[in-house]
């Protein structure tokens, strides 16, 4: 089967400043269907950048980007919107909700743009809880994003990414604001979704959120410079037994302690 | 995307901002309502000035004495004493086109009837004179032609007299005495109230013109000569066709008579009226587009605050069109809703003005079409180019946007 993501030769070069920077130099990779990918790197090595190639945000100065076939160079603003809203969920490094704005109305906003499909209100309003259930906020939908948790949040944010069935979901940095049990809960997420075949590719700076993935990118000053599938996989479910297991243990300790 | 969304798109958005959104659209709001209030204010003194003059009688023309010399000295309007009743007559018999003439003598008596005196206008007029004044009677009837040649004393009397000297009867068939002479009341007139320069016009008493110029007054000339013309348009001929006849009867003599259309009386009230309402109309427009602005001056410090949010939904899917089509309703819908809050608001205020000032309420349905109209416009106008700026961004600049 074709791969969903076919990059070649993938160069990003920003001239908007004095002198133009080089983010991206010459990236290829091929992405199939219900891989999870963990893009790492120092900062400033072009993650982001390439992230937002990725989603179809930006266009890449060379090279071509072939998403589920269709080569993104012939597409037009309109078109690449409409591909963004279908075929790709998007979480932002900052999460990027609508301020004063519930979680149930910024899961909901993806649906308002579809194009394909002609949802009522109430099926829209149906969609988007099911999202949050999916991401365990469900009981949180009337909350604005001021009144939520970076964590909470940040699964607003996945949620909303989900909401039209995106067949490649890119999370640029999901767990970069979390502590480590939420980051471990947001992987948990991740890997229930992929399981039910949602292409996943996100950048993270930490090994162990890595370790989550099933295949991890190093990039270093915009090129690949290691590409390997992860041996020793983590299961989210394992690591919040085991992180739960030692909070219990630290409490006895500071009990006994007392 | 369908259009209902973008509209509860653009709803969410206002709702955000509920106090921006208010104080946005009360620019509009004021603006609107000034317009309202003003052209209201401006048609109610015009139609309270009509009125008026209206009620002074239709098609009226006035033939008052004009200034007359002797010895070389020059008197004003009004005194000369050559108007006489025979001018009447002639002008009655002669003239074409004409509904109705009547004389009048002004005079001022005591009044005794009753037990009770009052001090009042007495009158002597024509049978014509409620039908040329438009002044019908609410009891009994106006003396007849047989009557003024009979130099008859019957009165009809003005409802002020009327309660003044009958409080607690019926005033006709009574007597009133004038100078001492019983006369007979056989009608008396319906309400005409105040006349545009303040005198009461129904404390009066009308007596035929000739029983009062004999018996009364001893005068030989009249005060005036009022004639009606049959139509609006005949007015300038039968004024034109009253001058040849005095002219001619004058035989050479200098005129000295004035023959004025009530046109020319009405004409000076509703020339300043019009520039008034000219004037209050355009200060009121001003204001509508100082709110208009308000509302492109909001828009644009919405775009660029909400950059973020335009990069968000960019970035979602949505297309320019979708984000042109919310900022468009956005601004149309602060700029509606304050128009409507505006109509409300003049409304009320018209009514207030015209409960204050006594006229008539007239907020003309015209200036409401016109002012929302104007103020859904503002929206669009105003609201379009922030729109198009907010269209135009790239999705992945405008989430850089700090
Ligand atoms: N809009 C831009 N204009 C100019 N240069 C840019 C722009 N965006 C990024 N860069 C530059 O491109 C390079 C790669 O940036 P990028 O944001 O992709 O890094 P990153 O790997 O995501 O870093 P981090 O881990 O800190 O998020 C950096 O040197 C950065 O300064
Ligand atoms: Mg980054």
């Amino acid at each position: 089967m074709a791969p969903v993501v076919q990059i070649t030769d993938i160069h990003k070069i920003y001239d908007s400043g004095e002198i133009p920077v080089h983010a991206v130099r010459g990236v290829s990779l091929d992405i199939h269907r219900g891989e999870m990918v963990a893009l790492m790197g120092a900062s400033g090595s072009g993650k982001s950048t390439l992230m937002n190639v990725l989603g179809c945000l930006d266009r890449p100065s060379r090279g071509t980007y072939l998403l589920d076939g269709i080569n993104i160079a012939e597409l037009g603003r309109n078109e690449l919107a409409d591909l963004r809203n279908q075929k790709l969920g998007f979480v932002f490094q900052g999460f990027n909700l609508l301020a004063r704005t519930t979680a149930l109305e910024n899961v909901e906003l993806p649906m308002l743009y579809g194009r394909h499909r002609k949802h009522s209100a109430r099926e829209i309003r149906e969609r988007a809880m099911h999202c949050l259930e999916i991401v365990g906020l469900a009981n949180r939908y009337d909350h604005f994003p001021n009144q939520l948790s970076g964590g909470q949040q940040q699964r607003v944010a996945i949620a909303r990414g989900l909401v039209n069935e995106p067949q490649v979901l890119l999370a640029d940095e999901p767990t970069g604001n979390l502590d480590s049990r939420t980051s471990v809960e947001v992987m948990g997420v991740f890997q229930k979704l992929n399981e039910q075949g949602i292409t996943i590719v996100m950048v993270t700076h930490e090994l162990d959120i890595a370790s989550f993935c099933k295949r991890n990118l190093i990039l270093r000053d915009g090129v690949v410079v290691r590409d390997e599938l992860v041996s020793n996989r983590s299961i989210a479910e394992h690591e919040t037994r085991r992180l739960k297991e030692a909070e219990a243990a630290a409490k006895l300790i500071a009990h006994n302690a007392a | 995307m369908r259009f209902t969304n973008t509209f509860r798109v653009s709803l969410r958005a206002l709702r955000r901002n509920t106090m921006r959104s208010i104080l946005t659209a009360l620019g509009i709001i004021i603006g609107v309502a000034a317009v309202i209030t003003m052209v209201s204010i401006g048609n109610g003194a015009k139609s309270m000035v009509e009125a008026q003059v209206a009620a002074l009688g239709q098609n009226l023309i006035t033939v008052m004495p004009g200034s007359f010399s002797s010895g070389g000295m020059r008197s004003g309007f009004g005194f000369s004493t050559t108007l006489v009743p025979e001018d009447f007559e002639a002008i009655a018999n002669d003239v074409e086109n004409i509904d109705g003439a009547s004389p009048e003598v002004r005079d001022s008596q005591q009044v005794l009837a009753n037990g009770l005196n009052w001090r009042t206008n007495v009158n002597g007029v024509g049978p014509d004179y409620p039908y040329v004044k438009n002044w019908p009677l609410t009891a009994g009837a106006m003396f007849s032609e047989q009557e003024v040649k009979s130099l008859a004393k019957v009165a009809v009397i003005g409802k002020v007299v009327a309660e003044q000297l009958f409080p607690n009867e019926d005033a006709v068939g009574q007597t009133i005495r004038i100078r001492n002479l019983p006369f007979r009341v056989i009608g008396v007139l319906g309400p005409k109230g105040v006349t545009p320069w303040g005198s009461d016009q129904d404390d009066i008493v009308l007596v035929p013109y000739s029983s009062h110029m004999r018996r009364i007054s001893r005068r030989t000339s009249v005060s005036s000569i009022q004639i009606q013309a049959s139509t609006p348009e005949a007015i300038d001929k039968v004024k034109v066709a009253v001058e040849d006849l005095l002219t001619q009867r004058r035989r050479g003599r200098e005129p000295d008579f004035i023959v004025r259309t009530q046109e020319e009386l009405a004409n000076t009230f509703t020339a300043t009226n019009r520039t008034m309402t000219l004037l209050l109309a355009c200060i009121a427009s001003v204001s509508l587009i100082v709110g208009g602005i308000g509302i492109m001056n909001i828009m644009l410090v919405s775009v660029t605050e909400r950059t973020r949010e335009i990069g968000i939904r960019l970035a979602i899917g949505a297309h320019g069109k979708d984000v042109l089509t919310q900022f468009l309703i956005e601004a149309v819908l602060l700029s509606t809703m304050g128009g409507v809050m505006g109509v409300l608001v003049g409304v009320g205020a018209s009514q207030l003005v015209a409960h204050y000032m006594g006229w008539p309420i007239l907020v003309s349905s015209l200036s409401v079409i016109i002012a929302v109209g104007f103020s859904a416009s503002v929206g669009v106008f105003f609201g379009f180019y922030p729109a198009r700026k907010a269209a135009q961004l790239d999705p992945i600049d405008a989430l850089r946007y700090e």
